[in-house]
């Protein structure tokens, strides 16, 4: 994966070489006030102008301040950036940035071997290092030996920078992380100008703030750049992307211009019923600001009241959301299964995190894919999806909207903490090349009141004649009881039952025939067919590569439509003598696949908070492959 | 019966009115009411369909939306829009439809249980909003849909199918916790007395905000007469205080007695002794809900039953500020999808 041509820093000073690489990992960790996140986001944007494709991965504690130096406190930030396209946040860092001996100590064993370790020494006190549970220092003990070391004197040295400005000692010794990141910039040759505009930009009225931090980013690339520190000074060539005007986006971000381009492309008022919990409270914030769009956002003062309001609203004819994650989906359940009964077109996102209970909020999971097909009472279908890369999430909002409004069902998208808050370059879409989202209820506006039946279908969806009120002499009523084929009425009658229990599956599966197919990337029979979905697209695309690389011959498919599954799927799960589903859970889409097709899948399943790991993963196909 | 109340905005700025006149069995839908023959229920439905068609409602404006409870059925039988939902939810619902429907009117129908046991934390929330919803609560003082357990403004010590013998936990009141939200509106009547009633539910529906109502409902089957002893139409005059916006708080046949001030709350006064001047007079606009607190925890038989309009202030509802923000922010920002998606910066790929 490496390639290393030596040649001559054209435009710095020193005489240190620099090296070319394909892909550089680099992980940014620190306490929780120590500004890591910052630092991560500051390279992740010098790094798309620059050129580069990259993946982050933010990493930080659920205690909003846990005491400083402490194991709980560390946050971290990872970046992944290549001249090659890239799609996952890498697996192990070549290089650790470690701000503390809490950070050293809860980061090392993820640095590769022979990895470059950039450490602010003046943080190995003996009392942070106490707080590390370190029994010597480390710096001093040889267990570092095997890594490559950059010791630097990161505090002292920004503080010195900003000497004659005058701050307090606590606002000078916050400069560090831009030390470190010059520092960092110098080795991986990124250009200052970047940061240096968004420190005007963001501290434009603290002309001091933005001073000391100007000063403490050339420090800190100046260090670099006079220490002759040789062997790390690294240049990854731009990638080669697509054309286009890009950003940077998360999938939480997409999924906020997601639901405003929807709202924009149905012409409806977006309504978005939330109560805040981490990893979907972005969305709610977000939102909240773009009132411009006609949003309203609505903070409930629970998840079941968020969803109810969601309800409200799509009944009223908006476009109505709720978004949450695993805990709050647990508390919407039965008024989501309110929504499955009246038929209505609802939007629910989930943002899943790790469980079970309160779990751990701020790690990544993909274990509600069941909770969200069959954790309603009764027979209760509705249509899942699941968005693959952050970017993915913007599209797979427009798709959720589409169905819902195509079929008069709730839908629910399922993304994850990874995809939340992973940043990736995106080609920012056209908006007048998308199509535009139909909403049916407008058609019947003039209904003949003689024709209409609220549970009336249409013959090829089997979406029902759903109108919001307000219409003269339409008046009628919806509820969670059991429905009457056809008028709505209460019914209780056994063959009723049977045929309204037939007519919700039905419509959902022939949602089927309004999707597209699954692709099968590689051989279209054979040995070995990887099935994914989700967030671990890219861990598993990278991984099913790697396989291929070593010689092996793999099939790799995606999902990203959950219920229905895409209408060909028994058929391709069925070419392959062998199939691995990977997953962040112990086997969900496994449990599903093997019960819906009778094909005997095996599975790989990491249930540790973090992403799925791209090396270990290939060494399972590796495995399988020449079983 | 109009009853006497603090200036009202013009009722076709509040409420949607139908073009031609319509009558109360324009308002009845066709479906056949479930209830038990005798049911209190029978009594609040005739007389919603008597207000609606005296205020003149267009009925495709309107939309009720309800819980689960016997009370809860109530939408199925008014032909108007309606949602019979889950139980103890409709605020909810309610909510989310009128902030993105302002143009409707939107009623909740709700009973005890319904409303502060599993819907507790949403009613507070609503009147605390002030969102422009009507809400109804059929006190029967018991679950009536599931057959006769107790409900949470069942009185202590009270025996039903659930407290063989006798519950042991306090009841709530009804007004007290609408007060304590800060409801912009809070009434009280009773399903026996029709005119009152009528009277009640048109007030509220003139209210601009979260109204709430306590209805006083019979359940003849699992808790008969739990409000006959002061209802009953022989000691009504004597037991009710019927409260009139800006007139002395009087009660009794010949109205002798009165309300005043006491050191602990409220006491009960001879209009014609010599503390009649301390009678207070009602002010339903106070800002403070103070007295309307005092006056909600009077009970039978200690004190006089108030009913009528308690509280009913002005303020702006959430709808009010949501759009307010929403039109501010559409003036102000701009509001361009394809600028929105680029974000705060872009680079070109060549
Ligand atoms: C989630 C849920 N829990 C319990 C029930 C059962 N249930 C239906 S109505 C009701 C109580 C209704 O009492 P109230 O609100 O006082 O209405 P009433 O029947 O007295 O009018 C209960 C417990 C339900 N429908 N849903
Ligand atoms: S059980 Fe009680 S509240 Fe329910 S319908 Fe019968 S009388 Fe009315
Ligand atoms: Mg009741």
């Amino acid at each position: 994966m490496t390639t290393t041509s030596t040649q001559t820093n054209g435009s710095g000073g020193s005489g240190v070489p620099i090296q070319e690489r394909d892909r550089v990992t680099v992980r940014f960790a620190g306490d929780s006030g120590d500004g890591m996140q910052l630092a991560g986001n500051r390279f992740a944007d010098a790094t798309a102008i620059f050129g580069n494709d990259f993946s982050t991965l933010p990493d930080f504690p659920a205690e909003i301040r846990a005491p400083a130096g402490s194991l709980a406190g560390v946050s971290s930030f990872q970046i992944s950036f290549s001249k090659h396209q890239i799609f996952t946040p890498g697996d192990e860092p070549d290089t650790l940035v470690a701000m503390n001996p809490a950070a050293l100590k809860s980061h090392l064993s993820a640095l590769t071997k022979g990895g470059l370790l950039v450490i602010n020494e003046d943080a190995f006190t003996s009392g942070n290092l106490k707080k590390a549970n370190y029994p010597s220092n480390p710096l001093s003990d040889g267990s570092l030996d095997g890594y490559r070391i950059i010791k630097a004197p990161i505090t002292t040295a920004a503080v010195a920078a900003v000497d004659d400005l005058g701050l307090t000692n606590q606002n000078a010794e916050r400069t560090k992380n831009f030390f470190a990141l010059g520092l960092v910039y110098w080795l991986y040759d990124r250009d200052l100008q970047p940061t240096l505009d968004w420190i005007d930009q963001r501290f434009g009225r603290l002309p001091n703030i933005a001073e000391a931090n100007r000063r403490a980013l050339f420090a800190g690339h100046a260090y670099g750049e006079t220490t002759e520190i040789a062997d790390a000074h690294v240049r990854v060539p731009p990638a080669v992307l697509t054309p286009g005007e890009y950003r940077t986006i998360t999938g939480n971000q997409a999924l906020v211009l997601g639901l405003i381009t929807a709202s924009h492309l149905t012409d409806l008022e977006l309504f978005y019923g939330s109560y805040p919990i981490t990893p979907a409270s972005d969305v709610l914030v977000e939102l909240a600001a773009l009132r411009e769009f006609g949003v309203r956002t609505f903070q409930a003062e629970d998840e079941i009241s968020a969803i109810g309001t969601a309800i409200g609203a799509a009944y009223g004819g908006a476009l109505g959301v709720t978004g949450t994650s695993g805990p709050g989906i647990a508390l919407k359940s039965e008024a989501l299964n309110l929504a499955v009964m009246t038929e209505l077109p609802l939007i629910v996102l989930d943002v899943q995190r790790s469980g079970p209970s309160t779990g751990m909020p701020t790690k990544t999971e993909q274990t509600d894919l069941l909770q969200v097909m069959f954790g309603r009472n009764g027979e209760s279908p509705l249509c899942v999806l699941a968005a693959k890369t952050p970017g993915d999430c913007f599209y797979m909002v427009l798709e959720a909207v589409r169905l819902a409004y195509q079929f008069v069902t709730p839908v629910v998208l399922l993304s994850d903490t990874y995809l939340a808050n992973t940043a990736e370059p995106w080609p920012v879409p056209d908006v007048t090349q998308l199509d535009m989202i139909d909403v049916p209820y407008r058609k019947l506006e003039h209904v003949d009141p003689e024709e209409f039946e609220p549970y009336k279908r249409d013959p090829d969806t089997l979406a029902r004649m759903f109108i919001p009120p307000g219409q003269p002499d339409l008046q009628h009523r919806i509820g969670g009881l059991e429905k009457s084929d056809i008028t709505g009425d209460v019914a209780y009658s056994p063959e009723n039952h049977q045929r309204m229990t037939d007519l919700r599956a039905e419509k959902i599966q022939r949602i089927a025939n309004f999707i597209p197919e699954v692709e099968v990337d590689g051989p279209e029979t054979g040995d070995l067919l990887v099935l994914s979905w989700g967030s671990t697209y890219g861990a598993v695309f990278t991984a099913v590569n790697d396989a291929r690389d070593a010689g092996h011959e793999v099939a790799h498919a995606h999902l990203q439509y959950m219920n229905p599954f895409p209408r060909n799927l028994g058929d391709v799960v069925s070419r392959y003598k062998k199939v691995l589903i990977p997953e962040a859970n112990t086997g969900q889409l496994r449990m599903l696949i093997r019960a819906n097709f009778l094909v005997d899948a095996q599975g790989y399943n990491e249930v540790t908070g973090q992403p799925l790991s791209a090396r270990l993963l290939t060494e399972r196909i590796k495995q399988i492959a020449s079983e | 019966m109009v009853l006497q109340t603090p200036p009202l905005e013009p009722v076709e700025s509040i409420i949607p009115l139908a073009d031609e006149d319509l009558k109360r069995k324009d308002y009845a839908s066709d479906v056949d009411t479930r209830w038990c023959p005798g049911c209190g229920d029978y009594s609040v439905l005739a007389q919603m369909q008597r207000a609606l068609s005296n205020l003149n409602v267009a009925p495709e404006k309107m939309v009720f939306v309800s819980g689960i409870g016997c009370s809860s059925r109530f939408p199925y039988y008014m032909n108007t829009y309606g949602m019979h939902s889950i139980h103890g939810r409709a605020p909810t619902i309610a909510s989310g439809l009128k902030l993105s429907r302002p143009d409707l009117m939107v009623f909740v129908i709700t009973g005890d249980g319904d409303a502060l046991s599993i819907g507790g934390n949403h009613l507070l929330h609503v009147l605390r909003r002030n969102v422009d919803v009507k809400i109804f609560l059929f006190n029967n003082r018991i679950y009536g849909l599931t057959k006769g357990q107790y409900s949470p403004t069942s009185e202590l010590g009270k025996v039903t199918k659930s407290s063989p013998i006798g519950t042991t936990e306090r009841p709530l009141n009804p007004l007290s916790v609408a007060l304590a939200s800060e409801a912009t509106f809070v009434a009280r009547s009773f399903d026996t007395d029709p005119q009152h009633l009528t009277a009640t539910i048109e007030r509220a529906a003139r209210h601009h905000g979260a109204a709430f109502v306590e209805i006083l409902q019979n359940c003849n089957i699992f808790n008969d007469r739990a409000f006959g002893d002061y209802t009953d139409r022989d000691v009504r005059d004597e037991r009710l205080l019927y409260l009139e916006h800006g007139e002395p708080m009087l009660f009794g046949e010949n109205k002798d007695k009165g309300l005043a001030v006491s050191a602990t709350g409220l006491r009960v006064v001879d209009a014609n002794g010599p503390d009649a001047g301390l009678i207070l007079h009602h002010d339903a606009t106070r800002p403070s809900p103070d007295v309307h607190q005092l006056l909600a925890r009077c009970q039978y038989p200690e004190m006089p039953v108030p009913m009528g309009v308690i509280r009913q202030v002005t303020t702006p509802t959430y709808g009010d500020y949501l759009d307010s923000q929403i039109e501010v922010a559409k003036f102000k920002n701009r509001h361009d999808v394809t600028q929105l998606l680029k974000g705060r910066s872009t680079w070109q790929v060549e």
